[in-house]
């Protein structure tokens, strides 16, 4: 089975965020940067897939940006993916630009099955699974906390409002991971060691065009630290009063 | 200049959803900022609700209908509206950011060659042209945003934009039956969760952390959130240990919220989890540590054991209620 699995590079989620003097990103000198969340389980999945399947399946993993983001690629080759491909442009995409970077460059090897996280931690779009399936003519499901694999089906579970959707789709497909799908590995010394000899191929996008335009980036407004009501269960009463009379949430 | 825009409107179980009628009153105000027309459209069989769009201003409505489209097929849904929106020559989508938009919107974008702009809480027209305001990096950020596209697809997100009933009309409604082609993803059967209310859903949010001590102890959260009709939260930290499920997790790998009220209970607030929730209108944070970041953000707070105060906070609440 052919598998690849897609893999975005974000501040860690303890970052604090500053923003940098062109007022249209982020300042990324001091942030710590990581593999998105929501890809280590895609990459997890991945393996589990490639373990199932035997034979002389294989996994690969693209992400889109620039030398920085083979940290994060490393990271999914020590985790025990095959192979990784940085396809480099600028890191100022929004979703449409980095689904058909991605795309350009996932095309020609008529994966299976291509695995995401179901969204990325720096733009939260949750958009780019979905784009890349359209784009390739895939079927797609995203969000998801489980995943089957029965003959030429995928049966999913996505986690909407209030429960879980059951997704039958036809391979081959993209899926879009949410935590709880698996518990992703740790890479492991030897993984860590073996991946120093897998081959990381540098691609530049082609084909890829923003859509949108930021006009500016800025920090929300500063909430003002309101009112202690007290220490004890006294507080309560008076509590339920302001939320009644003075904020008229309750 | 864009001459069109159509809300696409969500039905579970043929009825309108709530946020729907959000997006009917956001379609409403850009099309008369923006000079457009306007309509909206739902996929599905029966809708016993479609008529309630004349409320909110909104006189007519296509409903693409199709037995085979009762429940969500992203391919389904995805090709009836795009050849519907090729035939009603519209070139501006809204649609709610609910867990159905959020995974429409994207096909509608390539299909339709739009430029995609997702999670909006704010539109300012008055330039002439729309510019969107939306959190990234889970609310540590906002960026305003516009189109280079001549398409457009927006989604908004929920409990933003207040639906706002206007004078009432009846909407004409098209029916058009539809033949989905393109089945290859569809949903086939709903687990319901347990718990009542979803949090990406609920006006008000009431959320355990660490200083709840042990899952044992979230039946007073859950009291209190019982007794306010709202939803049950919890941090990442007692996700992770296993107390709660993670579809009630709050922050930046869990869920971002926008209610009305969110009651924090023993959560000392880690950026990652005031990222996803900062944006309530009102904060209330209840922690033993008065140091606690969350105090920081909280319009209100009580510096005490939860285990005192949550309880007596629910029977005054059950007082007021009866």
């Amino acid at each position: 089975m052919n598998i690849a699995v897609c893999v975005s590079h974000v501040p860690d989620t303890a970052a604090k965020i500053k923003i940098s003097s062109d007022n249209k990103s982020i300042d990324r000198s001091g942030v710590t940067y990581i593999i998105n969340p929501y890809d280590e389980f895609a990459v997890e999945e991945a393996l589990k897939w490639k373990e199932n399947a035997g034979g002389d399946s294989k996994v690969i993993v693209f992400s889109v940006g620039d030398e920085a983001n083979k940290e994060t690629i490393k990271k999914a080759l020590a985790m025990g993916v095959d192979e990784g491909v940085l396809i480099k442009a600028e890191n100022s995409l929004d979703s449409a630009g980095i689904a058909e970077a991605l795309t350009g460059e996932l095309k020609p090897n008529n994966f299976d099955v291509i695995l995401c996280g179901k969204q990325s931690v720096d733009f939260d779009d949750s958009a780019v699974p979905q784009m890349v399936a359209e784009l390739l003519g895939y079927s797609c499901v995203s969000v998801v906390v489980d995943l089957k694999f029965e003959g030429n089906k995928i049966i999913a579970e996505r986690e909407i409002e209030g429960g879980r959707e059951v997704v039958e789709l036809e391979m081959p497909a993209v899926i879009g991971a949410q935590k709880g799908l698996n518990e992703p590995r740790y890479a492991s010394l030897k993984g860590i060691m073996a991946a120093k000899k897998k081959t990381i191929t540098e691609k530049p996008a082609a084909g890829y065009e923003n859509r949108t335009e930021i006009v500016k980036m800025k920090k929300p407004p500063e909430k003002q630290p309101g009112r202690i009501l007290g220490t004890d269960a006294f507080a309560a009463a008076e509590l339920v009063r302001l939320l009644r009379e003075e904020a008229k949430v309750i | 200049m864009p001459n069109k825009i159509i809300a696409v409107l969500e039905q579970r179980e043929g009825k309108l959803k709530r946020f729907a009628f959000e997006a009917v009153t956001v379609a409403v105000k850009l099309a008369d900022e923006l000079k457009l027309e306007k309509e909206a459209v739902v996929v599905g069989n029966e809708i016993e609700n479609i008529n309630e769009i004349g409320n909110y201003g909104l006189s007519r409505i296509t409903h693409l209908k199709s037995d085979k489209l009762a429940d969500y097929s992203s391919t389904g849904y995805a090709e009836v509206i795009a050849n519907y929106i090729n035939e009603a020559d519209a070139d501006f989508l809204l649609l709610a950011n609910t867990a159905l938009g959020k995974d429409l919107a994207p096909f509608l974008a390539v299909k339709t060659d739009a430029g995609l702009i997702v999670d909006a809480v704010n539109l300012d027209t008055s330039t002439g042209e729309l510019i969107a305001t939306r959190p990234v990096y889970a609310g540590k950020a906002l960026i305003d945003v516009k189109f280079k596209t001549p398409k457009k697809v927006l989604t908004i997100r929920p409990n933003i934009f207040k639906a706002v009933p206007l004078n009432g009309v009846t909407p004409e409604v098209i029916v058009k039956e539809v033949n989905p082609s393109n089945l290859k993803s569809r949903v086939t059967a709903f687990k319901k969760s347990e718990g009542k209310l979803d949090v990406a859903e609920a006006d008000i949010i009431v959320s355990g952390g660490r200083g709840m001590k042990g899952p044992e102890n979230f039946h007073l959260v859950e009291k209190l959130a019982e007794a306010l009709g709202a939803a049950v939260g919890a941090s990442r930290a007692v996700v992770d240990a296993g107390w709660r499920p993670h579809r009630e997790q709050v922050g930046q790998t869990g869920k971002t919220v926008s209610p009305s009220l969110y009651i924090a209970c023993g959560i000392s607030g880690a950026i990652q989890h005031l990222a996803g929730m900062s944006s309530a209108k009102y904060i209330v944070a209840i922690n033993k540590d008065k140091e606690a970041p969350i105090f920081n953000i909280a319009d209100y707070g009580i510096v005490g054991d939860v285990f005192e105060i949550i309880p007596a906070l629910t029977e005054e609440i059950k007082k007021i209620k009866s």
